[in-house]
């Protein structure tokens, strides 16, 4: 068999997989369906975080990315790590220890108001449909990418893309278990998934690292490959790959890693991960598997970034732009792809622009051919592609739902509605989620490339700090609360359509209105926004009334893993902090 | 090992202490010597690698990593100590059930 036909043969036993894990898990409850019965075990849950964190975009791309902006890159490989650390210590036990179901929840039960849920609701579905659309286009990318040659005819004949076509497959795999299983389902094939997508992302690099170094421990091997490539660097671009501050600015930099890391913290796809176990020990774990699954990723993709960019250098090096077309059978294989744009090569041509016109998403995607793998491998490349966009996608389809048959329906709309009937709204919503991002995935919107700066700009300067003080701050009021989340939520969102209007509106815009905030580009201004948050948080809540004493005794009740009765509450109240010793427990 | 030895006040103020002592080594890896001291750390190399970016690029997370870890397994004890650790009803199996 080919790469076609391997290609089909894994993404073929992977999907059939992921089928018969939905029909094992079925659900018939909201809380199988919203939390999985807040059953699920730690270790499983850290796949299930990890595989739900790393997208189309963590696998396809961020080698590529990283790569061209060498030590630049630490931005996003720190950013979607750092901010774990956070999450475990500030939210995910507490969160579990509240219960319930969702985000939006927590907000308005500890805000005392449907307000405020109400718009950390709207705020949910906004940040997690930008963000699944993307995940739809990659599902439709990979199919397109691997199985052209076999869909090209199936196309032809009912008149739709190859990217169509495999968007539509996606949607129907992605719509069979999270319907059936719910959060279930979602969570048990995430742990598939991310078995199939390391692999599948590691073995390469393994492969690569020895070719390359003789050692077959990427992290190790960089130290063979970077000073090679430095002086590459150095002789063809002119910088060494491993100088900082080459295309951001120490500020972005900084900006644009809190934002990555708050934001990261303040995903509700992520953050309800931590409610589906059994207790608060558990989310503290979870927290601590999720991060060490996802750092296994996140430290070998800098290694496949710096292998690729070494070895693209030296093969110009030793035989130029045009020596590389006629030689070098993945340039020739990429160009027919059309994502390699060698029309514009040249004889004499620089090394800088021979890099522009490679394309930063196959960096990944050609690392096997480039390690001279096998077509079998090749394939299962193809196949962790395709988990990694499943998997997010499905988390986010989840989340989707349960802010509206949940938190808008059920707690807001209709209050008396039967389990029976929230679980049929959770699966018709699911259902209407995914026709949604299908939709946005065959005709996607300009601006889905600016989605990640929207989805974590606003996630960090909405969410993180009204969570973060309604656990840490019991004098926190929901005037304060509503009115942060509304000025963290309109700077960041106004600023970024001011600095990226070229992009979200190209008809009326040609350049951006703003080109910056006081130096900050669109990807850090939720920091900014953050910080206006806390501060606009602050100020309210101590102008307003302290919140009642039930919702004080609430987050005096979420800091401690045991449930604390009535009496012990009672009598804490009574108990000054300089006597507490005395008294004891 | 049931009796409680410290009061829930106690027990909070330890976590916050132990909160802030992790987040700011948080700080300290990431985004001091990862950014804004990346430059200056540049100049010692270790096994062919710059410091301050590999720092960025591979240290910070591994101490992320281990951050986790270290808050996990102390609040496990300190819940216990304080009593205020959940009913483990069947399961002690867990991951990190070592002590």
């Amino acid at each position: 068999m080919g790469i076609i036909g391997w290609t089909f043969f894994w993404v073929g036993i992977t999907f059939a997989l992921y089928i018969g894990i939905a029909i094992w898990s079925r659900v018939s409850t909201t809380a199988g369906f919203y939390v999985a019965g807040q059953g699920v075990p730690t270790v499983a849950n850290g796949m299930a975080v990890a595989a739900d964190w790393m997208s189309a975009a963590s696998f396809i791309s961020m080698a590529g990315l990283v790569a061209f902006l060498g030590s630049d890159g630490s931005v996003y490989l720190m950013g979607w790590t750092g901010g774990y650390v956070l999450l475990a210590l500030l939210l995910a036990p507490f969160l579990r220890k509240f219960g319930k179901f969702t985000v939006p929840d927590f907000v308005g039960t500890r805000y005392y108001s449907n307000v405020a849920r109400a718009v950390a609701a709207i705020v949910t579905l906004f940040v997690s449909f930008t963000y699944v659309a993307g995940q739809m286009r990659g599902v439709g990318v990979v199919f397109g990418r691997y199985l052209e040659p076999v869909l090209q005819p199936i196309s032809a004949t009912v008149g739709l893309e190859v990217i169509t076509l495999g968007v539509i497959a996606g949607m129907f795999v992605v719509a069979t278990y999270a319907v059936l299983g719910g959060m279930k389902g979602i969570t048990y094939t995430q742990v598939a998934q991310y078995c199939v997508l390391i692999f599948a992302y590691t073995l390469p690099a393994v492969a690569i690292a020895f070719v390359l170094a003789g050692n077959p421990i990427p992290h190790i091997a960089i130290g063979e490959v970077l000073p090679r490539l430095d002086g590459l660097s150095e002789e063809f671009l002119g910088t060494n790959y491993s100088d900082p501050f080459q295309n951001f600015s120490m500020l972005n930099v900084f900006c644009i890693t809190v934002a990555l890391m708050v934001g990261t913290a303040g995903l509700p796809h992520v953050i309800v991960r931590f409610y589906t176990v059994k207790k608060v020990r558990d989310a503290r774990w979870s927290a601590f598997w999720a991060l060490l699954f996802i750092a296994i990723l996140y430290t070998v993709a800098p290694a496949v970034g710096m292998f690729a960019k070494y070895y693209i250098l030296s093969s110009f090096s030793d035989l130029g732009a045009m020596g590389m077309l006629n030689e070098q059978e993945w340039v020739r294989n990429w160009a027919q792809a059309g994502l390699i744009q060698t029309g514009a090569w040249s004889e004499g041509m620089s090394a800088a622009a021979m890099l522009e016109t490679i394309d930063r998403d196959i960096i990944v995607l050609a690392t096997p051919e480039i390690a001279g793998l096998s077509a079998i491998l090749v394939g299962i490349v193809a196949a962790g592609g395709m988990a990694a966009a499943l998997s997010t996608a499905s988390g986010l389809l989840l989340v989707i739902s349960s802010s509206v048959a949940h938190d808008i329906y059920a707690e807001i709309i209709n209050p008396e509605a039967s389990d029976e009937r929230r679980l049929f709204a959770g699966r018709l919503t699911i259902v209407v989620a995914v026709f949604l991002a299908g939709l946005l995935g065959i005709y996607p919107l300009g601006f889905v490339a600016e989605v990640v700066a929207f989805a974590f700009g606003l996630a960090a300067a909405a969410f993180f700090p009204v969570i973060v003080l309604g656990i840490f701050w019991k004098r926190c009021t929901k005037e304060g609360a509503i009115s942060g989340m509304i000025v963290g939520l309109a700077f960041t969102f106004t600023l970024i359509i001011l600095m990226r209007a070229h992009v979200v509106l190209p008809v009326v815009f040609e350049t951006p209105i703003l080109e910056s905030f006081l130096g900050v580009n669109a990807q850090g201004i939720g920091t900014i926004g953050m910080v206006l948050a806390f501060i606009t948080i602050y100020v309210v809540s101590m102008l307003t009334e302290e919140p009642p004493q039930e919702v004080q005794d609430l987050v005096e009740q979420i800091r401690y893993p045991r449930v604390i009765t009535s009496e012990e509450l009672y009598e804490s109240s009574k108990v000054e902090p300089g006597q507490a010793e005395a008294g004891g427990a | 090992m049931a009796t409680p030895q410290m009061s829930r006040e106690e027990y909070w103020q330890k976590q916050l202490r132990r909160t802030l002592i992790l987040l700011t080594v948080w700080f300290v890896v990431g985004l001091l010597s990862g950014i804004l001291l990346i430059e200056p750390l540049n100049e010692f190399v270790f096994g062919g690698i710059p410091f301050g970016f590999w720092m960025a690029q591979q240290g910070s997370i591994f101490v992320f990593v281990s951050l986790i870890l270290i808050y996990a397994v102390a609040s496990d004890r300190l819940d216990a100590e304080a009593g205020l650790a959940e009913v483990d009803d069947e399961s002690t199996s867990g991951p990190g059930a070592g002590h």
